[in-house]
């Protein structure tokens, strides 16, 4: 039986998705009713707390998981104070934790991110970490407390798909926690790609939110994540680039 | 510790006409095929050439924007607290010699005001002041922050330069924005333009804004003021002003507005007028160099060129302006700043981007402060 269990939940839908730059938030509702998506990330900054006029809430249906973000933090300190703003709305104990101080290219701080992780994972928060992929920090992470690593496959919003390939597959390899591809991902076959290599989940939100038509495009990745996941599950053989081989060719050799 | 005055000067000598004018247009097929310009690439999408390949720039921003932004529009309004003000800025209603009725808001009327554009449902809001000097302005600026915190997401203001310490505690009080135009980034129009009063000081307005990241302001906004003088230059400084201090100070987000100048007190005229082709134009080179650059046109441009310009690279927008001291609460209060073109309500742009495929944003932040 494949599972994926993150906090507790156990996850039938590996594509997780953003709920920004949509023309018109309202067709969440139609992606998760079509595709079954399961987790929806919020960035904490667009919802209004006060209650008052139009809430992005309002349109991710109650049976998702809420994966508030903190979208716009700079530091440490900011990620947390969004994180707990986020619990004490009624946004529940996950958060994607963003760190980024860096308005060029919207890069991840590992540093920051490890630090807000311990803090928030302490509190009792399940924490996902949108990092850079790096061996050391993504083990920082898990010590910390991760439920999760988000390594980037392209700095975000690019749509230029998986170039951080060879270390995502690393993480992969090492760590214990589950490895969830987010960022940079612009083509289902990307998504599929990143699920063949073994990763845990894919988050889209660009590719699908710009598409001409997202809810179709939606439905093409939830498609491509579930094709990359059997793949994947079906050479469990070739899992390591040291795979044994089927045809030895030292067999001659004899034991 | 530098200041972008450096890299003005090293443009000094430069010869700029001679420069654009032997852009080709093969050249700008070039610099259309990168993915980072340089300021000579950026100089070359603002050539005569460059005309000649408008639609494909239009294509290129558009995409660029739609990739960095989505479908997303931000959407302000301005607030005008004061219009007393010491300068003599030739092209400005509010200038000391402009003979029209001074007023500064109470703190009641700043309530009212606010309670009048909240109901709008804006949450992002601009605060503008004219200089006076003295103390006494800045505590009452801070005062009137914690007056409109209450009602509001997002705090910018759009004053005279201050120091960083007195940006700092604008900050403190909850302003998460500068906006500050250097209007006229050539010296000479500059001291032109400005006879008279402590807008004189060219350095202390072209430095402002990195003080003002220096003070950690969210956000920073530049501008030139279109149409005071000849815009090629103009356009380019504003852009390499913007990449200058996005590159020393990655944690801001520097934003670019494109105001244009129609006309002025008495019978003002720009002297280097932009034309409607001229400011696309100057839109596109802007997304081109800076691709996640937020970009902000106000309500002095009229609604059916606004609806036009939306998709070529804008990510900001004012809406149901009112550039008069009070203008929310007060029907007399109708000597505004400049002239308000575009004079839909906040519903209706609202409307009109949901019309053509945007969400219109309120809320883009949760102050800490
Ligand atoms: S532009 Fe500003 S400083 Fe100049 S006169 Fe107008 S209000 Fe005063």
């Amino acid at each position: 039986m494949d599972r994926l269990v993150i906090g507790g939940r156990e996850l039938k839908n590996r594509l997780f998705i953003g709920s920004g730059k949509f023309a018109d938030e309202r067709v969440i509702r139609d992606i998760v009713a079509q595709t079954g998506v399961e987790v929806v990330t919020v960035a904490l900054r667009r919802v209004s707390l006060s209650g008052d006029g139009e809430n992005i809430l309002h349109c991710i249906p109650k049976e998702c998981v809420l994966l508030p973000n903190t979208s716009g933090a700079r530091t440490a300190e900011e990620a947390i104070r969004i994180a707990r703003l986020a619990r004490a709305a009624g946004c529940g104990n996950w958060v994607k934790i963003e760190v980024i101080s860096d308005n060029k290219y919207l890069l991840p701080d590992n540093n920051e991110t490890i630090k807000a992780t311990g803090v928030l994972a302490e509190e009792g928060f399940v924490v996902l970490p949108y990092m850079h992929p790096d061996l050391y920090a993504a083990k920082e992470l898990e010590r910390a407390g991760a439920a999760a690593v988000m390594p980037l496959g392209a700095p975000i919003g690019t749509n230029r798909g998986l170039k951080t390939k060879e270390i995502v597959r690393i993480l992969i390899e090492e760590c214990s926690v589950p490895v969830i591809v987010d960022a940079g991902i612009g083509k289902p076959s990307e998504a599929a790609e990143a699920m063949e290599m073994g990763a845990a989940a894919c988050l889209v939100n660009t590719a699908i939110a710009t598409a001409g038509d997202p809810l179709v495009m939606a439905r093409a990745f939830s498609q491509a994540v579930a094709a990359g996941r059997l793949a994947y599950l079906a050479q469990p053989g070739e899992r390591t680039e040291y795979a044994r081989a089927s045809s030895p060719l030292t067999g001659f050799l004899g034991s | 510790m530098g200041s972008f005055y450096e890299q003005i000067e090293a443009y000094a000598s430069f010869d700029f006409a001679g420069f654009l004018g032997r852009v080709t247009p093969r050249q700008v097929d070039l610099v259309l095929k990168k993915d980072f310009l340089s300021p000579l690439d950026f100089l070359t999408l603002l050539s005569p050439a460059a005309l000649e390949r408008l639609e494909a720039m239009a294509q290129k921003a558009h995409r660029l924007t739609r990739q960095h932004f989505g479908r997303v529009i931000q959407l302000y309004t301005p607030i005008y607290l004061a219009n007393y003000c010491v300068n003599h800025c030739l092209y400005c209603n509010f200038n000391h010699r402009s003979d029209i009725n001074r007023r500064q808001l109470t703190e009641a009327e700043i309530e009212r005001e606010a309670e009048a554009i909240a109901a709008t449902g804006l949450r992002q809001i601009l605060l503008l002041t004219g200089e006076k000097p003295g103390k006494d302005a800045l505590d009452y600026l801070i005062r009137s922050v914690e007056i409109v915190r209450k009602h509001f997401t997002a705090i910018g203001i759009e004053v005279n330069p201050m120091d960083v310490d007195e940006y700092r505690r604008l900050a403190a009080a909850g302003v998460d924005s500068l906006t500050i135009y250097q209007e006229v980034y050539d010296r000479s129009v500059y001291d032109r333009l400005h006879p008279a009063g402590p807008k004189k000081d060219y350095r202390w307005r072209l430095d402002a804004p990195e003080r003002g990241c220096q003070a950690g302001f969210r956000a920073v906004n530049i501008g030139a003021l279109l149409g005071l003088n000849h815009w090629p230059s103009e356009a380019f400084f504003t852009g390499l002003h913007a990449s200058y201090l996005q590159n020393k100070y990655l944690g801001t987000e520097i934003g670019i507005a494109v105001p244009r100048i129609k006309a002025g007190p008495g019978n003002y005229q720009p002297e280097a007028p932009v034309t409607d082709r001229d400011l696309v134009q100057i839109l596109l080179a802007f997304r081109l160099f800076m691709p996640r650059a937020g970009i902000t046109l106000s309500t002095r441009e009229p609604a059916e060129l606004r609806n036009h310009l939306l998709p070529l690279g804008i990510t900001r927008m004012s809406a149901g302006s009112n550039t008069a001291v009070g203008g929310h609460i007060d029907d007399e209060a109708d000597e505004g700043q400049f002239h308000v073109s575009d004079e839909r309500s906040v519903d209706e742009v609202r409307q009109m981007l949901i019309a053509k495929g945007y969400q219109p944003v309120h809320q883009d932040w949760h102050s800490l402060a």
